[in-house]
């Protein structure tokens, strides 16, 4: 097992060009190390992130984005107030990846890089609209997170390019809600679940396990902003078989998912499980 | 398998090993420091049995490469106070232990953060550490006693 420990950015973007294809880099680990003990581990190389903590680990806000660091933690979310504030979507997805040990650890970035269907917090940024920014040695450039998969793992990341930053738009958002369906409550990976926001924009549907990769429901999103009413989740069934593909695996059923994910949706739109703030009489 | 040289802090005490390159934080601890209290139960991230404080925050250490570590400071079971394990084993939390470790850390984290309770719930709080045992509700009434609060409501 080779291990590079780059000390600076620019370093590791440097070693990211000369070697890109061949590293994985590891910031929380808490992908990469599961199942240690079984995974060949000599030929493994791997580009350790975490001394990057002052250049890539921080929340910030600028006028108009949230800024999450490539090393930026579901915790660090949870326990920022104005995050909590304005992004109570992206908190309810972070309190529900693991549990505490694995928030503390697990990062924005790394969710977005191990490319799970099942990724958790994925949807709540597919649905508040980030942005993923990308650096190499030469240049940094942005992809909208809604077309960064190409397929299952497949992504418009280079070689050579590591995620620096996420960046999330802020705007009013009068709608959101969150619902992941798990084996049990808490810590438990995702069956089916949904992330919803509508702002001036319009509607963003975000869902996982249902697709090879994290995918928005188009034609849901599309018929709600035309101003359709739903009157029994059948009818979302009918138009979510454009969007999704859920398959049958050891945790669920294709069937299940997706009547279960055209229930959260309908009864989300009439119940969203986040309060918006005038009605928490904040 | 190459080795790599850590230096870290671990109970207060600077500490230096030279482990295998692929060493987790959990085997340094066990094989290397003597602190044979932090348990391996599933080295998944799953079960919480290996809990130890790595900058103040709980972790798993069966999921922190040892290279992680370098210039960090690191509590473990050892140098938590008995007392808080005694008020813990007083009303059933612990039965044959294995979980114990790690529950007795996360419980410490909380008493040292209790405001997190205005976020979530103890139960969900406590769900990285899982007990084969005690079907948990004596595991949750040793953290209300540790934290001074009163006992959940019978459910
Ligand atoms: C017990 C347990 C429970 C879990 N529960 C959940 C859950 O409920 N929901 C959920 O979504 N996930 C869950 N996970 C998975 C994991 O915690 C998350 O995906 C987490 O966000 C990964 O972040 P990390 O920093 O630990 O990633 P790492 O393991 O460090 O990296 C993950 C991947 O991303 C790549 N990567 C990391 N950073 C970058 C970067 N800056 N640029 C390019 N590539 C990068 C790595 O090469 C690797 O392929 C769980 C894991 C465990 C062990
Ligand atoms: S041994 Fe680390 S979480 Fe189970
Ligand atoms: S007491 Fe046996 S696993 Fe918890």
């Amino acid at each position: 097992m080779e291990i590079l420990i780059p000390k600076t950015l620019d370093e590791a973007l440097a070693l990211m060009a000369e070697r890109g294809g061949e590293l994985t880099p590891i910031a929380g680990g808490t992908d990469v190390l599961v199942s240690w003990h079984s995974r060949e581990h000599e030929s493994l190389k791997l580009l350790d992130l975490s001394r990057l903590g002052a250049e890539l680990g921080s929340i910030r806000f600028s006028d108009e984005h949230l800024h999450l660091g490539a090393l930026s933690t579901y915790w660090q979310a949870i326990d920022n107030a104005q995050v909590r504030e304005e992004f109570p979507l992206l908190v309810a997805a972070a309190k529900e990846v693991g549990a505490i040990q694995i928030q503390t650890r697990g990062t924005w970035a790394g969710n977005i890089g191990n490319g799970s269907p099942a990724a958790d917090g994925v949807p709540a940024l597919l649905a508040c609209d980030a942005v993923v920014v990308l650096s190499s040695k030469s240049e940094t450039v942005e992809a909208p997170l809604h077309e960064f998969w190409t397929g299952y793992k497949q992504t418009v990341r280079q070689s050579d390019q590591l995620i620096v930053e996420i960046k999330v738009p802020r705007r009013d958002r009068d709608f959101q809600h969150w619902h992941k369906v798990g084996s049990r409550a808490a810590q438990a990976i995702t069956k089916v679940g949904v992330a919803m926001a509508h702002d001036a924009e319009g509607w963003r549907i975000a869902a996982n396990s249902v697709a090879p990769y994290v995918v928005r429901c188009r034609a849901v999103e599309k018929a709600l902003d035309e101003g359709r009413k739903f009157g029994r989740p059948e009818d979302l069934e009918e138009l979510l078989a454009a969007d999704v593909a859920p398959i049958d695996d050891i945790r669920s059923t294709g069937e299940f998912r997706r009547k279960v994910l055209a229930r959260i949706i309908y009864f989300g739109l009439a119940e969203p499980s986040i309060k918006p703030l005038a009605d928490v009489g904040a | 398998m190459d080795r790599i040289e850590v230096s870290f802090i671990l109970n207060g005490e600077a500490a230096k090993q030279s482990v295998p390159a692929d060493a987790r934080l959990l085997d340094m601890l066990r094989y290397d420091c003597d602190a044979t209290g932090t348990k391996e139960g599933c080295g998944e991230g799953e079960c919480g049995a290996c809990t130890v404080l790595l900058d103040g925050l709980p972790v798993n250490s069966c999921l922190v490469p040892a290279f992680q570590v370098e210039g960090r400071e690191i509590e473990s079971v050892e140098s938590t106070s008995a007392e808080l394990a005694e008020t813990m084993n007083a009303v059933g939390a612990a039965q044959c232990g294995a979980c114990t470790p790690g529950i007795v850390m996360t419980t410490r984290w909380l008493a040292e953060h209790p405001d997190v309770l205005d976020q979530i719930p103890i139960r969900m709080f406590m769900a990285g550490n899982l007990c084969r045992c005690t079907g948990y509700d004596g595991v949750i009434e040793g953290v209300n006693r540790v934290l001074g609060r009163p006992g959940e409501e019978e459910v």
